[in-house]
This record gives C-alpha cells, structure tokens and sequence, in this order.
C-alpha cells in the first residue's frame, strides 16, 4: 500500500533524508528507530506533507499515487493521518467541532453524505470507548490545556475517529509515563484490524513492547540501514546504535 | 454543530453576497443639507413643531462644529451638500399587514433571509425593518402591546407617544455630544423606539434591520430604547447594504435609558458593504452609541460583531451612574482588504461599586487596519469601582495592522482596573494541523478564526451567532495570502 523509493529531503538546503527505501503491505505496523537527527521526524513530516520540506527525488506511492505532488489535506483525506509528535492547540474551537469538521471533510472527498449531528455523536460515543478517552475531552478545546498524556491520546482518538489506511506515530511515546504509554498503546492495538498499516516512530523499544511491530527498521544519517523483526529492537535496547554506526561506517 | 457545517459550505467563493439592489420606487429629497431640508424632512413626516425645533438647533450645532479627525483612518473629505438626506421608499401609505408591504421590499427581505414572515412565524422576533430612512413595518406589536411594551418606529413615536420621546430623546446622546451625533439629530429619517415598562421583562428579541438602498444616500437612524425600572430586553440590529461604487454614508444614533434594576442587551451584527479590494466604494459606518445606567444595578451589553463597511467609527459606551450598575461590552471587528475600523468603548464610572467588562476580538487581513480605542473613567465618587479589559487582535498575513489605544483615567483610589492585551498570528502550525486532518487552509482559518471569536459568540442570541460565524468566514475569504 506505501511504497517509498530513494526518497530524498532538505530542509533549509540541509539533505536529511538520503535515498529511503520502504514497502509496507495492508495490516503491517513498521517500527523506525534510529538515533537523534538520523531523519525520523522528517520522514513524517514529508509523508503529511509539510511545506517546509524539499523532495529532491525518490516517490512516495500510496495505493498507486504518487502523493508527493498532493497538498496536505488531500493526502488526509487519502487516508493518510499523522500522530503529531506535539500536538497544536487550537482555542476556542472544541475537540468535537474539530472532528466534525474533518471526518466530514474526508467523508465529502469520498463522496459520502456528511454525518448530522445524532449520528457524528453515536460515531463519538463508539470511538471515545475504544480508546478510551472521556467526554470531557471532547468538550475542551482542541489540546488547549492538555496535559502531555491526553494530548497523545487525543491523537489516537482522532486518529480512530478518521479510520485512516496508515497511521503515521511521530514519537507518540515521549513525554508518556508508563501508565500513559500503555493507555495509548492499547488504543493503537484496538485500531489494528488487518488492514490498517502503521509507521511507528521511536527512540526506545519500551513502546514496541506494547505495540508489537512487524518489521524494526533503523534509520540512520537519511537511510535505512538495518531491518530486521521485534527482536532487532531488543538488540539495540541493549547494545545502543553505535554498532550499527559503526557495521555502517564500514 | 451542524450549523458550523453548514457555514463552511455556504463558503464557496462568494464576494459580497448582500450586493443587489432593490427596484423600490423611493420618495427622495433633493441633495444637500440646509434648513429647507431639514424643514422638508421633518413635514415628509408630519412632526410637531418641537420636533422641528430639535432638528433646527442640532443643525446650527452642526454647523459650528468640526469633523473629527483624531481616528486611526483615512478617507478624502466627504462633501455634506452631495448626500441625500431622506429616500423613503414609495408608496408609504399605512400598512395594517404584511401581506401589503411592497412585493419588492418583502423580496428584498427574503434575499437577506429574513422573511418577515418567517422571523414572525418560527422565531418569535418582533422585527422593526428600516429600508433607507423609513422604518418598514414593525411585526408583533399587538401581542408586545399587551404587556405594555411599545416598539415602533420613531416616526410613531414621536406622533404617538411624544411624552416619552421628549423626555428621552438626546437625554444619553444630547445633540452636542459630537459632530456625526448632531448631524443625525438634525437629518434622522426614522429608526426604532421602544419603551419596556416597569417590571416587564421582553419575552421576545426585539430586532431591527437596516438597509441602505438608494444610490448616494445618507442613513441617519436613530434608535431610543427605554427600560423602565426592573425590565429587560434583549435588542438584535443588522445591517446590510447594496454594492456600490460610491461611498455611502451612515450616521446613527442609538440610546438606552436603564432605570433601576432594569436590563438591556444590544446585539449588532454589521455587514455593511465594505467597498471593492481596492477599496473602491463602502459605507462610511459613523455612528454613536451609548446607554446609561441612570439606577441602581442597571445593566446595559453591547456585543457587537463588525465585518462591514469601509470605515467603522463607533464607540458603544455605557455611563455607569446608578450605584452597583453594569457595563458590558463584547466585541469583534473584522477588517479585510483596504477596511479600516476604529472602533472600542467607553466605560464611564460614575457610581459606586460599578463595573464593566470589556472583551475586545479584532481580526485583520488583507491591507485593512483595525484599531481598538477604548476609555475606562473612574470618577471620582465611583467607589469600588471594577474594570477588566481584555483586548486581543489576530494577524492574518503580514500586510495588515492591529493597533490598540486604551485610554485610562482613574480618580478614585479604590478602583481596581485590569487591561490585558495579546496580539497573535494564526500559526501555520495550526493550520497544518488541521490540513492534517483533512480540512482545507480556508476552512481551517475560518476555524480557528471563530474559535478566536468564540468568548464573544456566546453573548450573542442563537441565530445571530450563527449569522456572526458565516459573515465572519465571508468576510476573510482570500484574507491569507
């Protein structure tokens, strides 16, 4: 379903990414670990779409279109959400509203009525509960307020309420204690259905003990330099990256 | 909820949507101000001669005062003699229903989306509609005059109940007060009254909508609203006008009398024609507002939502002279293109234990500068006295400006005044996010844009927030570059 090939990315003329390679099929998750400033966030970033990033070259396929020519909101309304490593704040505005707006928006791309007010509700109602998330949550203003915790599981709450094809999770798991961290977890477990892929972004294997990954690949210096399964994100729990710096140096 | 919706929809590369003209025979005066006119407007409405009298001494007022000049807006000198002072429309024979109101003015109603019926039938507005200078039909006055209220025209009112037009008339804006104030005292065609006895509370939003028409025509309404001790009432006006390439003029004036214990909520939603990108045409919006807490634990709001004309000058005040009274004041001014708006309050502490609260939103884009201007006086003998001022403006792009003037004066040392004031710029941050989410850069504008606004939303009745939200979102079409 995600196909990137010799992707290629700066910012501020400043290469980050240097030739990524990636295929994910339906109803993988792909865990993507590397050390500080290897280009992981950047990643998620070029895949929604930030203006502030060049592509110089490489495609990025999505279900069989190039989504590098497409604005943000449309590579959404695609099916493509972002978890964001800091969520904005947004006052004034209700974390129902918000979500009415959007899930509407992606139902008008795909040609469906939009969802009146009873039904957006009992759609609420369903996905608060399967990831937990309070009523209060949804009355407050989008992230305004939100501690570090319930900023991430608002993510994840909006990321069920969009049913998206691929969940991208820029370092969901920073700033979470463990309590948090499992909360979040299962919401993304409760979302995996088969067919749903997902790219996790991390630094520390602590999350893909609760989110149990496909593949771990290991980002460094703008490439992927290492694949492997869940055991290979224990190996580097335990021996750090440098050997992998250094089986790369070579 | 679904209402947002709907707005954002509604939203599809409109320019001024309220731009037609109405071909409405109108009964209109020759161009030019001089006493003949002011003798010609007045006999147009049979007035009494202390009427007449009135006009006269506000027109020599006039005369020997000057345009201010101190706001923060720019605009080539407006010539007083090539202005129409009175345009009603014709035939203006008495109207005993609706079904006879002019075929033309009823569709021009329903353009606007306020059919009188329909107001009447499904909201419960009693709705007093000015086209140009004469007030069209006021709905509801029967079941109003049961419980003793009075709304009608200020034409009737003066025929009908001159006691208490004299009595109050000019009592919160005397002719005096400044040069726009005098101009209207001496020109004003019509407007709305409206007297709330003691202990009545409205059961109704009282409503009236204005409408300039007539090419190069002033409109110079005027609005007395009278709260008796212990009444309340809750007063919506709107405002559109027809596109037009020349600047029209409109000069109103509105009062609020609140006894002891009485109430008053004045709404305003002003979507005059704003001119062209250019800044070609508009309506000059100079206007004067003002209510007075004349009793104890009076209390008068104004919430008032501008994305209209091409220059607002307006001050709502409210005069704080009962002991324990309240002002309000909830704003937000929208400025787009090459508008430009001074616009704010002023809150004047007389008595003891007063307060006021002030919540100012200011939005600009596009080349438009928006200025708020406001003045907390504590007087002297104004024990206690209590202001928050909270004055916020939203920068969408980088050709526009934001400025604020708040003006405190402060004589009485138990007074406790707090201002606080932020500027910000809508994020690209947020807009991305919400990009991320599916939602269009304009649509996600508007989204935060109301968010920004939405202290000020809440004041408003129901409907009127909803109108708020969907002028708002028109009004910054194309607004971030």
């Amino acid at each position: 379903m995600l196909s990137i090939k010799n992707l290629k990315a700066n910012i501020e003329d400043k290469e980050i990414l240097k030739g990524l390679n990636l295929e994910i099929n339906p109803g993988e998750v792909h865990a993507i670990m590397g050390p500080n400033g290897s280009g992981k966030s950047t990643l998620a970033s070029v895949l929604a779409g930030r203006e502030e990033y060049n592509v110089t070259e490489g495609e990025v396929i999505f279900n069989g279109e190039n989504i590098l020519e497409m604005a943000p909101e449309d590579r959404a309304r695609k099916g493509i959400f972002l978890a964001f490593q800091y969520p904005i704040e947004i006052p004034g505005v209700s974390n129902a509203n918000f979500m009415k707006t959007a899930v509407n928006e992606v139902r008008k791309s795909k040609g469906l009525a939009p969802l009146d007010s009873k039904e957006f509700l009992k759609l609420m109602r369903e996905k608060m509960q399967l990831v937990q998330v309070d009523k209060t949550m949804t009355q407050r203003s989008v992230n305004e307020g939100f501690s570090g915790g319930e900023k991430k599981r608002n993510e994840i709450f909006q990321m069920a309420m969009l049913e998206p094809e691929l969940g991208v999770l820029d370092e969901t798991d920073s700033g979470l204690d463990i309590d948090a961290l499992r909360i979040v977890a299962d919401g993304v477990n409760a979302l995996r259905d088969g067919k749903r892929s997902f790219i996790v972004i991390t630094h520390y294997q602590r999350l893909l003990d609760y989110i149990v990954p496909d593949f771990v690949h290991v980002l460094y210096k703008g490439r992927i330099v290492k694949s492997g399964t869940k055991e290979l994100a224990l190996e580097l729990e335990e021996k750090g990256y440098d050997w992998i710096k250094e089986e790369v140096e070579i | 909820m679904s209402e947002d919706l709907k707005i954002i929809d509604e939203v599809t590369g409109s320019d001024y949507k309220w731009g037609f003209v109405s071909n409405i025979e109108a009964d209109t005066a020759p161009k030019g101000l001089n006493e003949d006119i002011i003798r010609f407007i007045s006999a147009k409405k049979n007035e009494p001669q202390w009427m007449l009298d009135f006009r006269l001494k506000a027109f020599n007022q006039w005369k020997k005062m000057e345009e201010p000049s101190w706001a923060h807006v720019s605009y080539p000198e407006i010539d007083f003699q090539d202005i129409i002072y009175y345009s009603a429309p014709k035939p203006k024979k008495t109207l005993n229903s609706l079904d006879e109101l002019d075929p033309e003015v009823k569709a021009t109603f329903d353009k606007l989306g306020i059919s009188l019926e329909e107001q009447k039938r499904l909201s419960g507005v009693a709705v007093d509609a000015v086209i140009d200078s004469v007030s069209v039909k006021t709905t509801f006055r029967d079941e109003l005059a049961k419980l003793g209220i009075i709304f009608c025209s200020f034409s009737e009112a003066v025929r009908e109940h001159p006691d208490l037009v004299k009595k109050y008339m000019g009592s919160v804006v005397p002719y005096t007060d400044n040069y726009y104030a005098a101009l209207n005292s001496a020109v004003f065609s019509d407007g709305s009254f409206c007297y709330i006895p003691k202990g009545v509370r409205c059961p109704m939003e009282l409503s009236t909508y204005f409408r300039i028409n007539s090419a190069g025509t002033g409109q110079f309404e005027r609005t007395l609203i009278i709260a008796d001790e212990g009444a309340y009432a809750s007063y919506l006006e709107g405002c559109t006008a027809p596109q037009r390439d020349e600047n029209q003029l409109h000069a109103a004036v509105v009062e609020i009398y609140a006894h002891k214990d009485a109430q008053v909520k004045y709404s305003t939603v002003q979507n005059w024609y704003p001119g062209d990108k250019n800044g070609k045409g508009g309506v000059y919006n100079f206007v004067t507002k003002r209510g007075l807490c004349a009793g104890e634990r009076a209390k008068i709001s104004w919430t008032q939502v501008e994305t209209g004309s091409a220059i607002t000058w307006k001050y709502p005040s409210v005069i704080l002279k009962g002991d324990h009274s309240v002002g309000e004041f909830y704003s937000v001014a929208v400025t787009n293109n090459m508008q430009q708006a001074d616009t704010g309050t002023k809150m004047i502490h007389i008595g003891k234990n007063t307060s006021s609260t002030i919540v100012s939103k200011g939005i600009s884009g596009g080349k438009s500068n928006n200025s708020y201007r406001g003045l907390v006086r504590i007087g002297k003998n104004a024990l206690n006295a209590r202001n928050f001022s909270q004055c916020d403006s939203l920068l969408l792009g980088d050709k526009c400006g934001a400025h604020t003037f708040p003006y405190i004066e402060c004589s009485n040392p138990t007074a406790k005044v707090e201002h606080e004031a932020t500027t910000s710029k809508v994020g690209e941050d947020q807009i991305f996010y919400c990009n991320q989410r599916g939602i269009s850069t304009e649509d996600a504008v508007g989204l935060i844009v109301n968010g920004y606004c939405r202290e000020v939303f809440n004041q408003l009745p129901m409907e009127f927030a909803v109108e708020a939200q969907k002028l708002l979102a028109v009004s910054l079409e194309g607004s971030v570059g």
